[in-house]
């Protein structure tokens, strides 16, 4: 029973953190259809922005270094946003209508930001001290949860409600959506699709700055981070279904308890190909994935 | 076209005779080069022709390469077990290893085995009209499968220091600059037979299908043709050009390890036929010389530099060339004849071509 719970809330845990690195794409690839592979390098961003911060207060404010943390999460979504409508406005922009040079166009993007995060922190990882409060963990019957991985899922939780409302209770939010379903009808309908394209990528790209902030709390970071999560977050969104955030969702924590279980019983390495070929299966009988939106159109 | 024809002949007998021309070191590079321009080859059949951009082709390059190199190393090993699996505590060769023992059973099966596996996985998703860049996510899926595979299973493949080194093959020293000429020429004929089976393709009644598929597959398919088997024999015929590719890789480098058929590796070769120009066979291979020609140029002299120069590559060549080298040697043409036709006061709406993508 209690290796069942254990496994259960490994798999929950590493399903938030999949989330967690998807939920950006979920808006620029899943309502924008824009292939963003520097993606992985704006978490890497949102990651090494919670480190500057942290030698900010270490240096700056040594009694204060318990709530750093506090200050690091809008300070991530920031810079990566920053960096997202940068990006937005002076490259993808220009790729709309064709995804498959905006991909390779921000393929080109993301080596060039891992180099520059290798100029300017150098190229070994470097270590983020979790806040105090996050040491220790709850134990029940004998099981522990740390209190890390609560956070990370309290606090991707957290995430997509605010996204969720975003999207669904906002007058902006509704331009997005509406831009998303019939992009030249909004047009028609006063929406300036250019603004909203803009600011829609400067969110998505602000999430995985959070995405990044919380990845700091399970392990040291370094220039490469953003490679070794950016097929992981596609896989996860593809999963899930382009369009909705709640296929999102389901991929991430379907792909997290699929993982932990096979590494469960098998080990590491071929619990990654067991659950990559799985979604390949998947997806042969699935194509558009878990939730996926109706459309009567041929493309 | 007499003329562009002579162009062609000239660039490939200039390939013929640079053991002639080139230090030992420098042949082995362009040999190397050669190599990755018979995946460019593949690479343009299927993204230039066919609109199917494959982000997995690292994986048949591995493929064929392994294959190879199972081979050289049990010849290498003159039948005691190889190396590393001494090393992770195997007592007996594994079966499949032993398949490798005979020279043909390993040449054809760096073909067959990459073949297979692309038939395999693209008949299902061609057929599941899975296409675009779903395709292109899956198929880097698929390395990551390979690579993690490979790397984890070390008591069969060597794990993350691969395969090397080997000493002979079919009973010559690798290491002999004579053996390393003859594979070099072997290198240079199969590139060019490639080519011309690869032109005569696109020519045909069948590379017109292609192109119609790359430009509207709806159509195609109303027009009474299936698309599938079109993509999927197209998609296996790149994977064969990337495994013989693959194999001779091997035979001329003497190593192969997964971070050769990594993500980052399959993008390159994507960025490879960017470069030369994506709708046109010798662009590509053009491309794959110049851009690893240009990486092992910067990697050796300012090895920081290179992967901003990588990336701006990347970005500059999607925004401002899409149609490559050869693109840009295209209008370059283009524009002169049109100052003789303006001259000449004849029309030019008929040479105005559209570039397409």
């Amino acid at each position: 029973m209690s290796v069942f719970v254990t496994q259960l809330f490994n798999g929950l845990s590493l399903g938030s953190i999949m989330l967690f690195i998807a939920i950006g794409l979920a808006i620029t690839f899943g309502l924008m259809g824009v292939i963003n592979m520097a993606h992985g390098e704006l978490i890497m961003v949102g990651a090494y922005a919670t480190y500057v911060v942290q030698q900010f207060f270490a240096q700056y404010a040594p009694q204060s270094m318990d709530y750093y943390y506090v200050i690091a999460i809008p300070v991530s979504f920031f810079v990566s946003a920053l960096l997202g409508l940068g990006l937005e406005k002076s490259l993808i922009r220009h790729l709309y209508h064709r995804p498959l040079d905006s991909l390779l166009a921000t393929w080109g993007v993301s080596l060039i930001l891992q180099q520059m995060a290798r100029t300017i922190f150098g190229a070994p990882n470097v270590a983020v001290l979790p806040p105090k409060w996050l040491d220790g963990g709850v134990h029940v019957a004998g099981m522990v949860f740390p209190y890390k991985r609560l956070f990370i899922l309290a606090f991707v939780a957290v995430s997509i409600f605010v996204l969720y409302m975003y999207l669904n209770k906002t007058a902006a939010g509704r331009r997005i959506r509406a831009v998303t379903l019939n992009r030249d009808m909004a047009a028609c309908l006063g929406i300036s699709t250019q603004k909203v394209d803009a600011y829609a990528f400067a969110i998505g790209s602000g999430f995985a700055g959070l995405a990044g902030c919380a990845l700091t709390l399970l392990g040291p970071i370094g220039p490469t981070i953003g490679t070794y999560y950016i097929v992981d977050a596609f896989m996860v969104v593809i999963l899930g279904g382009v369009g909705k955030v709640i296929g999102t969702v389901l991929g991430a924590f379907g792909i997290g308890l699929i993982g932990t279980l096979t590494e469960y019983s098998t080990s590491a390495t071929m619990a990654k190909v067991i659950t990559f070929a799985l979604i390949i299966v998947f997806l042969q009988w699935k194509p558009s994935g878990l939730v996926s939106m109706k459309t009567r159109s041929l493309d | 076209m007499i003329k562009k024809n002579w162009m062609y002949w000239m660039f490939f007998l200039a390939l013929f005779l640079a053991p002639f021309y080139l230090t030992e070191f420098r042949l082995s590079l362009l040999g190397k080069f050669l190599c990755f321009a018979m995946i460019a080859i593949g690479i343009s059949l299927i993204w230039g022709y066919t609109g199917i951009l494959s982000l997995g082709h690292g994986v048949y390059f591995g493929l064929g390469a392994y294959c190879m190199a199972m081979y050289l190393k049990l010849e290498a090993s003159g039948g005691r077990l190889p190396d590393f699996m001494e090393w992770s505590g195997v007592n007996n060769l594994p079966w499949f290893w032993k398949l490798f023992e005979h020279p043909i059973i390993s040449i054809s099966s760096a073909i067959i085995v990459p073949v297979l596996l692309a038939m395999f996985l693209s008949y299902f998703t061609f057929r599941n009209r899975i296409k675009g860049v779903y395709f292109s996510l899956l198929s880097q899926a698929i390395v990551v499968v390979f690579v993690t595979l490979f790397i984890g299973k070390q008591e069969w493949t060597g794990g993350t220091n691969g395969l090397t080194n080997f000493s002979t093959v079919f009973g010559f020293s690798l290491s002999s600059p004579l053996t390393q000429i003859v594979l070099y020429l072997l290198t240079v004929v199969l590139l060019l037979s490639m080519f011309l089976f690869s032109r005569w393709l696109t020519r045909s009644r069948f590379g017109r299908v292609l192109v119609a598929i790359r430009d509207s597959e709806n159509r195609v398919r109303f027009l009474g043709f299936n698309p599938t088997t079109y993509k999927v024999f197209v998609y296996s015929l790149s994977a064969a050009f990337a495994g013989i590719a693959g194999a001779m890789f091997v035979l001329q480098v003497g190593l192969i390890s997964p971070a050769m058929m990594g993500i980052i590796p399959s993008i390159e070769m994507v960025l490879w036929v960017a470069v030369g120009g994506r709708s046109s066979l010798i662009g590509a291979i053009i491309g794959a010389i110049v851009t690893n020609g240009a990486k092992s140029f910067f990697s050796e002299n300012y090895p920081d530099i290179w992967l901003l120069f990588l990336g701006g590559l990347f970005i500059a060549v999607v925004l401002f060339l899409p149609n490559g080298l050869a693109g840009v040697y295209q209008s370059v043409k283009q524009r002169k004849k049109q100052g003789e036709v303006r001259a000449n006061e004849a029309s030019s709406h008929v040479l105005q071509r559209v570039s397409r993508f």
